[in-house]
């Protein structure tokens, strides 16, 4: 009278399910819907959603922008990377490759940026920390998000995905002041 | 022509070519067990900062190996056992087609053994996941595949020995839960095959040359049609673990099969959406696509989950209960027998794969959540409480009541078997507990250096984080002696065990059929179906199993509470848009 010998009854389609299930079985219903409809209320009321703006790039175009930005806004250098304050509100990039996230970021606290992030060689990933803020970022394609730095220090950009022997050299840097 | 033994111990009946099958792809998948553990010591210790242990090539070499030898080969060896056991022994059905069956198997060896060279060689530590555009050697990618059309094999073959037994009616009735649960891991694994086909084909051309371009996003989308669904077959094949031991051990039968063979069946239709738990903060894939995939639909393959974790131990309480242990909410459980590795490590199995498995995987795979979580160190722990604990500890379970059923061995060192789950779960859940700490505080996986050595720029993580990976490295050790004190019982078990019949020698354990005259039986009589109880004409009105239901609403508290903690964790960090 086992789990593994042919069931007893064979309607057993039929035979009708115990109390205790089918009040497990509602409970258990509940838990899900309200666990799925918290992703859409997230969207609508909460403030941490990616846009789904996207697009196809190349890497040269990419780094052609990056570039573009740099020599506007260039305010110093470290590291031998050059350190760039946009504007608020204006069209900010970062680029990963091996192994490195550039350039160097300097924002202003409580200003809202468009983030945009690309690879120009492997798949790479973009760890905010202490933040801890994840993203993926995938050659060929370049995703626009806007962020708003609320709170003043120095952040690294971790890479979070495995990008070959230096890997754990790939580090970036986000500046959030208030000016 | 007689082709059928019977246990004597357990009743079981074994066809002869399905039973050599089975001890193959056991002893094959012990072996990738060995591999990966091997690799998992040196993994750990090298996370474990102050120990430090590989260095960066070594480290990246020996995760690729232990991901591939853990999650995928000694897995899908065991698998396939599983599935000639469900379809064939269950049934006392003679195994379809067992020269493709031998077929698939050396296609399987083959494909594993290539595969491992290919990273051996050290030219391929792209990791499991092998994102293009990052590139392996082609043998690494050919193995894989060989290894792939070898268990697709494996799986017609089930479904083949499926068919002969409906045809030469060996049961009345419909099939066993247990079968059906086989069936839906083998429905899953079919699907994970095709996906693996349809990606790794084309990157195999492209390391060749033959293609010039794989797109990245593309290639993370159907990998992980691969990738996850893979471990929604360990999922299928791992409740089925848990019914067969409980029917075996207690007697126990499904509270209803109507409720048990639908959550299967939510199974098929729906956990292979989860596949986009891995996409959630990639580019270009929008948010209904991300929330509907994500969520299963409506977490519908979540709620059969849910219903596994009530029905199963619900079983062995009903059972229990009818055998007079009644006292209270959980006499049933206190004196179960603990001191039975097969009990201890299916319930162990149970319990840390619903509370810390189910509830964290189900947490970071809600779309925004993910954001916070996203290839931390949190992912592996997650995914270590649900394969390394859930299905790995079940199949080692399972293997200690093989021993003696399958390979006619008493088992060798049996108090190191009665202490192995304790040892292996408790390492186990340290390592991930403090991971998933770990994970919290942003240390990423698949990463040789918290420290950062030889960065232009720099970042150090909290003091915490160090303290966090070193204990979930004293827990990794732990883990592996859990892993080593299994491969020494079942292994001293295979050479050096007792033999429970004279002529389990040496190459029968390791797949050669016992001597012809033990097969003495030609055809098997029809499987028995399970006999009547009086509740099952009305259902039961009452509540059978209390204990197991307070159990269940434990997890639906520490899932809602930990659900929310996340939500409020999310909404701290810095706003996006």
């Amino acid at each position: 009278m086992t789990s593994f010998l042919p069931p007893s009854e064979r309607i057993w389609w039929k035979v009708p399910i115990g109390r205790q299930e089918l009040v497990w079985i509602g409970i258990a219903l509940v838990w899900c819907l309200i666990m799925f409809f918290m992703m859409p209320y997230w969207h609508l009321y909460g403030k941490q959603n990616l846009s789904n703006e996207a697009y196809q790039t190349t890497p040269a175009s990419f780094q052609a922008k990056v570039d573009d930005m740099i020599k506007q806004y260039q305010v110093g250098e470290e590291a031998g990377m050059p350190v760039v304050r946009p504007p608020a509100g204006s069209d900010i990039y970062m680029l990963g490759r091996l192994w490195q996230w550039y350039p160097i970021l300097e924002l202003e606290k409580d200003k809202s940026y468009r983030l945009h992030l690309s690879s120009m060689d492997w798949n790479h990933g973009f760890s905010l920390q202490p933040v801890n803020i994840n993203l993926q970022i995938i050659p060929g394609y370049e995703m626009v998000l806007t962020v708003t730095p609320d709170q003043i220090g120095d952040y690294a950009v971790v890479c979070n995905e495995y990008c070959g022997i230096g890997h754990h050299t790939m580090l970036g840097k986000i500046y959030v002041k208030e000016i | 022509m007689a082709r059928f033994r019977v246990c004597p111990d357990s009743g079981f009946y074994f066809d002869k070519s399905a039973e050599s099958l089975m001890k193959v792809n056991a002893v094959a998948a012990a072996v990738s067990l060995l591999v990966a553990g091997i690799m998992a010591l040196g993994v750990i210790l090298t996370r474990w900062q102050e120990v430090h242990l590989l260095p960066a090539d070594l480290f990246y070499q020996a995760l690729t190996l232990h991901g591939i030898n853990a999650l995928i080969f000694w897995i899908i060896f065991f698998e396939i056992a599983i599935m000639y056991f469900a379809a064939s022994t269950l049934l006392r059905s003679r195994l379809a087609a067992p020269k493709w069956a031998w077929a698939g198997f050396v296609l399987m060896i083959i494909g594993a053994v290539m595969n491992n060279v290919a990273v051996f060689q050290g030219r391929s530590s792209v990791m499991m996941t092998s994102y293009a555009p990052m590139q392996a050697e082609p043998h690494f990618y050919l193995g894989l595949i060989l290894f792939a059309v070898g268990a697709l094999i494996g799986c017609f073959v089930f479904l083949g020995t499926l068919v002969i037994a409906k045809d030469e009616k060996t049961y009345e009735g419909s099939i066993p839960l247990v079968t059906f649960g086989a069936l839906t891991a083998c429905i899953i694994a079919v699907f994970t095959i095709a996906c693996g086909a349809i990606i790794l084909i084309p990157t195999f051309l492209w390391s060749i040359g033959y293609i010039n371009h794989i797109d990245a996003a593309m290639y993370r989308l159907v990998w992980w049609g691969l990738g996850h669904s893979s471990q929604q077959i360990n999922v299928a094949a791992h409740v089925s673990v848990w019914y067969l031991i409980a029917g075996v051990l207690f007697g126990a039968r499904p509270m209803s099969e109507k409720v048990s063979r639908s959550a299967f069946l939510l199974y098929i239709l729906f956990l292979q959406l989860a596949s986009a738990h891995h996409i959630l903060v990639d580019p270009g894939i929008s948010s209904e696509w991300k929330v509907f995939n994500t969520s299963y639909a409506m977490y519908l393959a979540v709620l059969a989950s849910m219903i596994h974790g009530l029905t199963v131990p619900g079983s062995v309480e009903v059972a229990q209960r009818a055998k007079g242990l009644t006292k209270g909410m959980f006499e049933w459980l206190r004196k179960a027998p603990w001191d039975n590795p097969v009990f201890s490590g299916f319930f162990l199995s149970l319990i840390i794969f619903g509370f810390i498995g189910g509830i964290t995987g189900v947490v970071m795979g809600t779309e925004q959540i993910n954001l916070i979580i996203h290839n931390t160190i949190y992912v592996p722990a997650h995914f270590h409480a649900t394969v390394a604990v859930g299905t790995t500890l079940a199949f080692m379970a399972l293997t200690y009541l093989l021993i003696p059923v399958l390979f006619r061995r008493a088992l060798f060192l049996p108090w190191v078997a009665k202490m192995q789950p304790y040892v292996f779960s408790a390492g186990m859940t340290l390592m991930i507990l403090f991971m998933l700490g770990a994970g919290t505080l942003g240390v990423s996986r698949r990463h040789w250096d918290m420290d950062f050595t030889g960065a232009l720029l720099s970042f150090e993580y909290p003091g915490t984080a160090y303290v966090m990976m070193a204990v979930a490295g004293i827990g990794g050790v732990l883990a592996v002696l859990g892993g080593v004190m299994y491969l020494v019982v079942t292994v001293g078990s295979l050479v050096f065990g007792k033999k429970l019949d004279e002529s389990a020698g040496f190459l029968q354990s390791f797949g050669l059929p016992l001597p012809a005259g033990t097969y003495n039986i030609s055809r098997a009589d029809p499987v028995p179906m399970a006999p009547r109880l009086a509740v099952e004409e009305h259902g039961s009105a009452g509540f059978e199993a209390p204990g197991t239901f307070v159990l269940a609403m434990a997890l639906l508290v520490c899932f809602v509470v930990y659900y929310f903690i996340n939500w409020d964790y999310l909404s701290s960090v810095w706003p996006l848009s």
